[in-house]
């Protein structure tokens, strides 16, 4: 019987390999490090005090790049194959494929990270949004991703019966960015040009959010959140609603990007319903997450990772219902171009997944460790500066916007709206700095918890010597 | 079917995948199948406008020119083609640097039909103007920091952009701008073959345009006074 019991439950040693997860988490906030410093660097360049200006290799133009690049491949990437690789075993009740060829993605892929940050430093960049990796390094990447799929997916396919949802947004996920990556990079360079390239750059844009970024999110959500809660997510319903709302509407929105471009008119209105449908999703999802929170809420003060992701989730809930309203026509001609849309994206990326990450981290490292974090307040800081900080950020950003857009339509000099944007400019610094200041308290915390652990070995080790 | 592997693998990820793509992607490949896509080449030809800058470069600054593209053929005809040749190979070298440099980061090119994008610009954009091998990956852009570029060939002199790329406060003060030295070998006066490419591709921008700004049509048989040293 127990035999039995042991066979159907594998233990944890055999299904995940720690230090890999570490590896990813320690390179995912290398990389995050390089983006913020990279956010630095133009957002001195837009307050007109650059220090470093006239440097090539400096240039805030191309360390834009690197900032938005380092974030979604360097960052979100790593951190989400960390924590593919802690969750998806332990879902499937089998290892990935191979641990080597495990070693061998974690080597390739930082290596298309480094190079295309090193490319983009030496004015390489290609000129597609989210995808400015030089075009040498595109097959590359692809063919990373194309292992990575194939690493997860053996496990998952000999999985026998129905799969728990965080299995679903994977698998599809693995699918999707493949798929998306592929489209994006070759397409519109290789393929077509013009305002077809234009459609299919939006598609790119929007489909690396919503079918790779999102997916994993929100599958990481439903595996971590109802553990921690020691309860069941409310609604199978809803998230059978959510997953297949998601899936059908999320690949119909990229041309909400280029709305009145010369790209046929019906294809915007498609791309603008669909967008207000994805709204719809969002909220069934939200609805199920915050019913599961109910006799639980005591959480939200005590377990550090839930009030990472319920943060998160309120950002998202913002976030979508704000892109509800500026995907419509009317909001688009005011707000387009303008740092609305900047501050949306920050919301997104940063409040939302990043926020994710970070708890799915503060959750982990003990685990990975075997010891509690060195300092609970530095935790308690390190989420009060990054969600102050992004929330400041995205408030300040979405308010300039509306004005810029109005300050171009009244036909004054451009210069006009370029002097209002720099008082908001320099608000933006400040909730960067805090956002900077919260990650080395989280790198400081967690290298004092690692040679807290390495001290708590120590005497293990000597007695097992002895 | 909605819970399962098959389900989930085949219909979520490839088949609403590939419905999306069909709709929204090949719908405006197929609608657009007939626009021939320009070389960089045929944007030249018979585009006196730029071809009128370009010249204006060698004038401006002979020895940078001669540095960067080499001297000219004596025979008139030569030089011609020579030119047109010179041109287009600066083009394609100047959108390489725009986009490298990340110029459409902060500045779109597509004029809309809202917000009194056509008053502070000039005409909307349309779609066979995109028709090029330079709109591959297109440059729409999504944020403006600066002003939208895709009318603003022949708006400012050759001289006035070598400067401003040089250091942008010297002419627009209070700009953000950064800086791009390294597009000269030390001053404004002099740009290096970067410098004429960026400087020759934003001359491009619009330079189809009936409206074009400043300059009358130029006339081809001018070339001759043209004395490259």
């Amino acid at each position: 019987m127990s035999a039995d019991v042991e066979r159907e439950r594998p233990r944890h040693e055999d299904l995940v390999d720690e230090r890999l997860v570490s590896w990813y988490f320690l390179a995912a906030l290398g990389y995050m490090f390089i983006s913020m410093l990279g956010g630095f660097l133009m957002g001195f360049q837009l307050i007109r005090h650059n220090p470093l200006r006239g440097i090539e290799l400096l240039s805030p133009g191309r360390w834009r790049m690197i900032h938005t690049n380092a974030i979604a491949y360097g960052f979100l990437a790593n951190a989400f194959l960390g924590a593919l690789h802690w969750a998806v075993p332990r879902l499937a009740l089998r290892p990935v494929l191979d641990r080597r060829l495990s070693y061998f993605i974690f080597g390739a892929w930082q290596v298309v990270v480094l190079s295309t940050a090193v490319g983009i430093m030496l004015g390489q960049a290609q000129g597609l949004e989210w995808g400015e990796t030089p075009v040498w390094i595109d097959p590359l990447a692809l063919a990373g991703l194309l292992l990575v799929a194939i690493n997860f997916l053996a496990p998952i396919v000999r999985l026998r019966g129905p799969m728990y949802v965080t299995l679903w947004y994977f698998t599809a996920a693995f699918i999707w960015t493949f798929l998306t990556y592929a489209m994006g990079n070759f397409i519109p360079q290789y393929f077509v040009s013009g305002t077809s390239a234009g459609a299919v750059g939006g598609l790119f844009i929007h489909d690396l959010v919503g079918l790779f970024v999102t997916p994993l999110g929100w599958g990481l959500m439903y595996y971590f959140v109802p553990i921690m809660l020691k309860k069941p997510v409310w609604s199978h319903g809803l998230s059978l609603v959510g997953f297949w709302g998601l899936a059908f509407f999320y690949p119909l929105t990229g041309i909400h990007h280029f709305l009145y471009t010369p790209i046929p008119m019906f294809l915007q209105y498609g791309a603008v319903i669909s967008t207000i449908a994805v709204e719809m999703v969002v909220t069934t999802v939200l609805i199920n997450f915050f019913v599961t929170l109910r006799g639980a809420t005591g959480a939200l003060t005590n377990n550090l990772p839930i009030r990472w992701f319920y943060t998160g989730m309120v950002f998202y809930g913002l976030t979508c219902l704000q892109c509800a309203f500026q995907t419509t026509l009317t909001f688009q001609a005011l707000i387009h171009f303008t740092d609305w849309v900047v501050g949306h994206a920050h919301m997104v990326m940063f409040g939302v997944f990043s926020m994710w990450l970070l708890g799915t981290m503060t959750y982990l490292f003990p685990r990975l460790l075997k010891t509690d974090w060195y300092s609970r307040t530095l935790c308690e800081w390190h989420y009060w500066l990054s969600a102050l900080g992004i929330g400041l950020m995205s408030a300040d950003l979405i308010v300039a916007g509306p004005f810029q857009g109005y300050f171009w339509a009244s036909l004054l000099p451009w210069d006009v709206s370029v002097d209002f944007s720099i008082p908001f400019w320099a608000v933006r610094l400040v909730a960067g700095t805090m956002m900077f200041t919260g990650l080395l308290v989280f790198l400081t915390n967690l290298a004092l918890t690692w040679a807290q652990a390495r001290r708590a070995e120590e005497p293990a080790v000597l007695a097992a010597a002895a | 079917m909605f819970e399962k592997k098959s389900g989930v693998l085949l219909i979520a990820g490839l088949l609403f995948f590939a419905i999306a793509f069909l709709s929204n992607g090949l719908v405006p490949i197929l609608m657009y199948k007939n626009l021939k896509e320009k070389t960089a080449e045929e944007l030249v030809q018979g585009n006196g406008n730029l071809r009128y800058q370009f010249e204006d470069l060698a004038r401006r600054y002979p020895e940078s020119f001669k540095t960067a593209f080499g001297t000219p053929p004596e025979e008139t005809a030569a030089r011609e083609a020579w030119l047109n040749q010179k041109c287009a190979d600066a083009l394609r070298r100047g959108r390489n640097v725009y986009v490298g440099e990340g110029c459409w980061h902060c500045h779109s090119q597509f004029i809309r039909p809202v917000s009194n994008e056509d008053r502070r610009w000039g005409p909307v954009s349309k779609s066979e103007e995109y028709q090029n091998e330079l709109q591959r990956p297109v440059l729409f852009g999504t944020r403006r920091v600066g002003p939208d570029l895709c009318r603003e060939g022949g708006r400012r002199s050759n001289d006035w952009h070598a400067v401003h790329f040089f250091k942008p406060t010297m002419l627009s003060e209070g700009s953000p701008m950064p800086e791009y030295p390294w597009l000269f070998d030390g001053s404004p006066d002099k740009p290096n073959e970067r410098g004429f490419a960026l400087i020759a591709y934003v001359q491009w921008l619009g330079s189809w345009q009936e409206s074009y700004p400043y300059y009358k049509d130029y006339q081809a048989s001018n070339v001759k006074d043209v004395k490259l040293k």
